[in-house]
């Protein structure tokens, strides 16, 4: 197909944001409905995407499975002294790793643009920014040329910085500034990795000739290893082991995975609702996918080495971050806790290095983009009509807004993981998948306290907020009204869709996946050669 | 030296002779039409124009003018390396100039106009011969000309007292820097019997002279660039200069002079003391000491020292002044590199340097205009009543501290592709985990302008059409250099030849 979709998917927020920036600030209609648009036709476009996607296809290491790729030279310059000719491409493409994310990424925004209609303050401004943050996310999802990945890896903190800091609560500036910083930190090791594997990886050009690439395909490839390159495994003092740790904290911490999670609840609590939406519906994963994406097939001989830790890591999430929503009196800082401890079932799942499990997560991604999209959604819901988010000052909300409920009940049980309901369904596989690695057999067995804690934080949070009986503060409250059920409604039938038939997502998925993990095991021969 | 060797040579000096010519020209516009003093910056702006043609016909040259001593070397070195520097002077020239007839401060100082004008163009016939001086006298005297000018440009502000002070401690400090460097060079001439670096070298290259005493030497004269590019530990003026001088000069002061001190920096270093090539293409260096530890050592001590600094900052210019000197320990450590990758990388970053950092300061002196506050605390809230400075200047400040897709980014880009190349792998993390503390204040810029919500709402603040086309000319290369910047690494890597190498 020769239709430039990713492009498109990639550039059209974009083109958006011109058009907002040039209708006048009172136009409040014009504006939203722009926004509302352009990430309309996102949803459209991925739609069709999603249509035209090949199942069998892998991916992950061969250009020639991925799909809808476009490449073009985008910066050449040749005979630079001691390098030689400088090249970096625009290269665009989809495999079964990214496919779900790209989906993920356009429902959840749309729903956000729509959760936006309660922002009324500098709305020209708000949607601006938001699309701009649209295109860094899909832009980070489609690349496939590690310098224009880390392009939009960083065009997405400055706009994040500012829908945090200008529109949310009151200790907002902290709350910015501290994610500003910490994903910066995070992505100065990215960009460190970027350039070690650049110097350490060369491509084979159509005349014959070696030039170093910042494609990631290629940098996968054994055959392209420098001989001196400092990321090189051919050489004897290479920085991989470094370089693999600093790339998994660059991406950890985006994640976020215990120790680096604390900026998250921070950014939750004081972020407005569509804000928290984006955040935990899509910027989470970029943390896992960045992992998959890079530590795992580039390193792939530290990945077997090192599963354990990553398991451990998840462990310490699942439990830590349960634990810790279990004590949380903010209704937003619970579910900003509950996303650490369901991100930890993405890392065990990437810790069992099988089909199963790594399936698992990248399934768990998905629904823990929908789900906790969902979650921040209905905290929304009730901070718009009470302004308050103490668990403590609710009770028995359950019968003055049935509807609503019945939405927060769906959602609940789903992140809890009960069957039928999507949660379920990763959470089994991440879990059956980790068990059948025996290296990280016992960190699994302990990991299923989790499932426990979450359902005691979330039921008791049922309890608490919309059982028993009600404030007489709260008789006034009215159910939904349109807008917010456009927001629930499909995000509910994503979950009830994908806990009765998951194969839908996962059929998406399984090539590329299958084709991962038979990649790594392929490679072992490579390092084992080299003694590695 | 004969008749027809001084014609050729005044042949590959037409840069410098067209700017002395337009000197002369407002010195004697400025007596004669002493009504018509608003027309110096268009007269100014078409010298330099002028003056441009002449530079960019260098580009391709590689030639000694003023051909002295046995070896067939001369006082000046005409390459395509000078040019790109002069070239830079010429570009920020201009922006000054055009700044200087939007500054409330530059008007208010009523009939000193031509004092200005000429004063400026003094600065540029320093600057020129500076970037290709390759003779140790010719050195001084142009560092001279060059300082003397900022001097007197640095107090320009006769009433206003920070500017008299910053030009007296300026004075100060720049003698004894100058003393410094002139003891140096004295002592360089006693060791060799010759002021000619390529002379020095090739005398090096012989004989082992380079002993403690002219190494030392060689640092005094490194001291004496260092105080031009205000390098820890001789950067104690900067802070105070560019806090008390108008903002035009200080925006001058930090680009073109140190761009020019840039460039002596890097001739001098590999002139004087290059050896052979290494076989990965770094520079081996001659000497008993390694330069190479003690640059890297200087410019992370700059660039520490600069961004820590900067964090404490409540005046928006001395925090400017601050970054400055980090982004000179950004350089210093390019040059340090030791190889042509490093001083493409210096290149690229002026060139990149150029617009982002006078951009900033013009917005700075845009709003300073109105409110007449540097103060950060009065820039609260005031992202709202001037949506366009508050965007251009959020975007400068992020394009310094280096965020992708704006021209800063490829910049560092580029230091880090070095630095990485030459397997400094320790240094890379340094100086990246410096860019991040740099974010911080920068940030802090926009948290002002932005997060803050004040009580008081402030009155808009209008631009007018023509200052709005100078920060556009500004803003427009900040980001068409962050996406499509195969120009400038062109241009760069074609000017990274220095003479006789």
């Amino acid at each position: 197909m020769n239709f430039p979709i990713l492009t498109f998917l990639t550039f059209i927020p974009v083109v958006g944001m011109v058009i907002i920036l040039f209708l006048k600030k009172e136009n409040v209609s014009a504006i939203k409905y722009t926004a509302l648009l352009a990430t309309g036709i996102q949803v459209v476009l991925a739609a069709v995407l999603m249509s035209n996607y090949n199942y069998s296809l892998g991916g992950i290491f061969e250009t020639a499975s991925f799909q809808f790729t476009e490449k073009f030279r985008w910066i050449e310059i040749s005979d630079f002294p001691w390098i030689g000719t400088i090249k970096i491409d625009y290269f665009l493409g989809v495999d079964g790793l990214s496919t779900p994310l790209v989906l993920l990424t356009a429902i959840v925004t749309f729903i956000a643009t729509l959760s936006s209609w309660t922002i009324d303050r500098q709305l020209k401004g708000y949607f601006a920014l938001f699309l701009l943050l649209d295109t860094g996310m899909m832009g980070v999802f489609v690349s496939l040329d590690f310098f224009l990945f880390f392009v939009f890896w960083e065009i997405m903190l400055l706009p994040m910085y500012f829908l945090i800091g200008i529109w949310g609560g009151p200790r907002r500036e902290y709350a910015a500034i501290k994610f500003f910083l910490y994903t910066l930190f995070g992505s100065i090791f990215i960009l460190l990795v970027m350039i070690g594997l650049y110097f350490s990886t060369t491509e084979t050009l159509a005349d014959g000739s070696k030039v170093f690439t910042f494609n990631i395909l290629e940098m996968m490839n054994t055959a392209n290893y420098t001989v001196d390159g400092v990321l090189s495994p051919l050489n004897p003092d290479n920085w991989r082991f470094i370089a693999y740790i600093a790339l998994f904290a660059g991406f950890a911490i985006k994640i976020p995975m215990f120790p680096f999670h604390t900026w998250l609840p921070d950014a939750h609590v004081e972020a407005p609702t569509p804000i928290s939406v984006i955040l935990a519906g899509v910027l989470l994963k970029m943390g896992t996918y960045g992992i998959l994406r890079f530590n795992y097939p580039i390193f792939p001989e530290l990945t077997y080495q090192l599963a354990w830790y990553i398991g451990l890591f998840g462990m310490i999430n699942i439990i830590y971050g349960a634990l810790a929503a279990m004590a949380q009196r903010d209704f937003k800082k619970l579910i900003a806790y509950s996303s650490v401890s369901h991100m930890g079932y993405c890392l065990l799942g990437m810790a069992s290095l099988n089909t199963m499990g790594i399936s698992g997560a990248i399934l768990q991604m998905f629904n823990h983009g929908t789900i906790t999209a969902m979650l921040f959604l209905i905290v929304g819901v009730l901070y718009d009509r009470t302004h308050t988010r103490n668990l403590d000052d609710f009770g028995g909300i359950g019968t003055q807004m049935p509807i609503y409920t019945g939405f927060v009940s769906v959602a609940f049980f789903a992140a809890i993981g009960l069957p039928g309901l999507s949660g379920f369904i990763s959470e089994i596989f991440v879990f059956l998948g980790a068990f059948s690695y025996d290296v990280i057999r016992v960190i699994t067995i302990i990991s299923t306290l989790g499932i426990l804690l979450g359902a005691g934080y979330m039921l008791w949070t049922m309890q608490r907020v919309y059982l028993g009986t009600l404030k007489e503060k709260w008789m006034q409250l009215k159910d939904l009204d349109g807008r917010e059920y456009a927001m629930l409604v499909p995000l509910t039938l994503i979950i009830i869709f994908l806990g009765v038939y998951p194969s839908a997502m996962l059929d998406v998925m399984n090539a590329s996946v299958n084709t991962m993990v038979k990649f790594m095991q392929d490679t072992q021969s490579f390092f084992s050669a080299i003694g590695r | 030296m004969n008749i027809e060797n001084l014609t050729t040579s005044l042949q590959l000096i037409k840069p410098e002779i067209a700017i002395s010519i337009l000197l002369v020209v407002i010195v004697l516009f400025d007596l004669i039409f002493d009504k018509r003093k608003n027309l110096l910056p268009v007269i100014s702006i078409i010298g330099l124009l002028i003056t441009a043609y002449f530079v960019v016909e260098q580009f391709s040259m590689n030639n000694f003018a003023f051909e002295v001593g046995t070896l067939g070397k001369g006082l000046l070195a005409v390459d395509s390396f000078s040019a790109f520097f002069k070239m830079i002077v010429i570009l920020s020239t201009i922006f000054i100039i055009l700044f200087s007839v939007a500054s409330s401060e530059i008007i208010n100082t009523g009939d000193r106009h031509g004092e200005y004008y000429t004063l400026i163009m003094g600065m540029v016939l320093g600057m020129f011969l500076i970037s290709s001086a390759s003779d140790l006298i010719l050195i001084y005297l142009s560092i001279e000309l060059m300082s003397l000018s900022s001097y007197i440009l640095a107090g320009f502000l006769k009433t206003v007292d920070r500017s008299s002070e910053a030009s007296l401690k300026y004075v100060i400090y720049g003698s004894v820097a100058s003393g410094i460097m002139l003891f140096g060079i004295s002592i360089l001439y006693g060791l060799t019997g010759t002021t000619n670096l390529y002379e020095m070298n090739a005398l090096l290259q012989q004989a082992n002279v380079g002993g403690f005493t002219f190494i030392f030497a060689g640092i005094m004269v490194l001291g004496g660039i260092g105080f031009k590019v205000s390098i820890a530990p001789f950067h104690f003026w900067t802070p105070d200069v560019y806090e008390g001088a108008p903002i035009a000069i200080t925006a001058y002061l930090s680009i073109a002079s140190k761009a020019a001190g840039f460039a002596l920096l890097i001739r001098f270093m590999k002139v004087t003391f290059f050896q052979s090539l290494s076989a990965d293409g770094s520079w081996i260096m001659l000497g008993i000491i390694d330069w190479q530890r003690i640059l890297i050592a200087l410019a992370i001590l700059t660039m520490t020292l600069g961004n820590f600094a900067a964090l404490w900052q409540d005046n928006i210019k001395r925090m400017l002044a601050y970054s400055s000197i980090a982004h000179a320990g950004y350089l210093l450590l390019a040059v340090a590199i030791f190889s042509n990758d490093g001083i493409i990388a210096v290149l690229v970053y002026f060139a990149i340097y150029l617009f982002m950092n006078l951009g900033a300061f013009f917005v700075v002196m845009l709003i300073a205009n109105k409110i007449g506050s540097e103060e950060m605390d009065d820039y609260k809230g005031m992202g709202s009543s001037t949506a366009f400075l508050g965007i251009a200047l959020s975007i400068f400040l992020l394009s310094l501290a280096g965020l992708p897709p704006t021209a800063g980014f490829i910049g560092k880009f580029y230091i880090f592709m070095a630095l990485l190349n030459a397997d400094m792998i320790v240094v890379a993390i340094i100086t990246l985990l410096n860019t991040v503390v740099a974010y911080y204040y920068y940030v802090r810029v926009l948290k002002n302008l932005y997060l803050v919500r004040t009580e008081t709402s402030h009155e808009k603040i209008q631009v007018s059409f023509g200052n709005m086309i100078i920060v556009l000319l500004l803003l427009i290369p900040v980001f068409v250099f962050g996406i499509y910047f195969t120009p400038i690494v062109n241009l760069a890597k074609n000017s990274a030849a220095i003479l006789g190498f």
